[in-house]
């Protein structure tokens, strides 16, 4: 093996990596957030104009398109960790998978919750049980089903395992969320969405949407991060090296 | 090892469960989701009659009609092969237009006019700014009336 992959999944010395990784996520966060805020409030068009005359409140979706695409994404990675940790053993993977549901949690509910706000102006209700909303709203609450599910039995192994297979088992939605709108025949899956195609998005529009989609990406790395480095302290609380980071910051 | 490779054939035979699983919701979601009824397909009796439902389509242009109390609306919505005519008594969402889509929740009455409780506009993918969309606008409308065409011939 030319390189040491599995050096980093051990606890001890992922800890100090994570650590160094941390700030660097964040600056790259703030960054990207400015960027993209500036971008999407004052060099995007004020309304839009054509088939969809949408005033102002268009820009809810530079928040709402990335959390919901990050919503998807993150409930993939968490799956791909606890399938890892399953297979493997290893456990960092179920701390990882473990420390990316909360935020994959909240950018579910901020998916639903922009979209509220956005819909009662243009489509008329804050919800309707359409696909699009409904695969979304479980989505939300496979996020908070694993988390429950985990807290809820008190030996970590046992929770990690249980909680990985249910993580799996909601991957069933994924697909579903995609494809409640983007099917091939748009007159079977009709919904209040239409059908994503980012060719159809203005430049500047686009540009700001990506510029906080890849913000809200380095968001979830330094929380996950430091999720993670929480629950490495705890977990490995009897071991030595965790001792002496412990009376090491204890000193400073 | 044996048993890593034990659980690694356990864990992809979950995941391909799962897949299999979800490709037939997909399926199933394509073949009967019946969030809404198109108007041919309430005029071809496949409604109910006696129920809330949901009609979806195009506002026919020319077609919304103020009425004398101020607050009603009558509109026609068509899917190309079909329409029906809705009365609305309330707000319209902003994004209610001719020509644009809708979906209406409501109740049949007795003389073919659909009475929506609620109606919803619904967005389009393209975000454009005014200028660019109005040149847009005519690709569009084309686009549409070549679907129409094709419905119509596979009928």
């Amino acid at each position: 093996m030319a390189l040491n992959w599995f050096k980093f999944a051990a606890p001890a010395s992922f800890y100090p990596l994570a650590g160094r990784l941390i700030p660097v996520f964040w600056v790259l966060t703030a960054s990207t957030l400015l960027i993209g805020l500036y971008w999407g409030f004052f060099q995007t068009p004020d309304q839009l104009g054509g088939s969809n005359p949408q005033k102002d409140y268009y820009r809810i979706i530079f928040i709402h398109v990335p959390s919901a695409w990050m919503s998807m994404w993150l409930y993939v990675v968490m799956a791909i960790w606890a399938a890892v940790g399953l297979v493997f053993k290893t456990r960092l993977s179920f701390m990882m998978a473990n420390a990316i549901a909360p935020t994959g949690a909240i950018f579910t509910f901020l998916a639903l919750w922009t979209g509220a706000f956005w819909g009662r102006p243009s489509w008329g209700t804050y919800w309707d049980w359409d696909p699009r909303l409904t695969t979304e709203l479980i989505l939300f609450f496979m996020y908070i089903g694993y988390i429950a599910l985990h807290a809820a039995i008190d030996d970590v192994r046992r929770a990690d395992r249980a909680a990985a297979l249910l993580a799996i088992v909601g991957l069933v939605m994924v697909p579903l969320i995609f494809w409640s709108v983007n099917c091939p025949d748009p007159n079977q899956c009709a919904a209040l969405h239409q059908r994503s195609d980012l060719t159809k998005i203005e430049g500047n529009i686009l540009f700001s949407m990506l510029m906080i989609t890849f913000a809200f990406w380095m968001y979830s790395f330094a929380t996950t991060l430091m999720r993670l480095r929480g629950s490495i302290l705890l977990r490995e609380s009897d071991s030595t090296w965790v001792q002496e980071v412990v009376r090491r910051e204890a000193r400073q | 090892m044996k048993t890593r490779q034990q659980r690694l054939i356990f864990v992809g035979l979950a995941i391909l469960g799962v897949g299999a699983a979800s490709a037939l919701a997909v399926s199933a979601l394509n073949s009967n989701i019946s969030y809404f009824f198109s108007p041919s397909q309430v005029l071809a009796g496949e409604a109910p009659v006696d129920r809330v439902f949901r009609v979806g389509g195009l506002v026919t242009p020319g077609t919304i009609l103020r009425q004398e109390d101020g607050l009603t609306v009558h509109f026609d919505v068509t899917d190309n092969a079909g329409t029906v005519t809705v009365a609305y008594t309330g707000i319209l969402p902003d994004l209610f237009s001719e020509g644009q889509g809708v979906v209406t929740r409501g109740r049949l009455e007795p003389g073919g006019i659909f009475k929506a409780e609620e109606v919803l506009a619904k967005h389009d993918e393209e975000y454009m700014p005014p200028e660019v969309a109005s040149t847009l606008h005519t690709a569009h409308a084309n686009e549409v009336a070549d679907t129409a065409h094709t419905i119509e011939a596979s009928n």
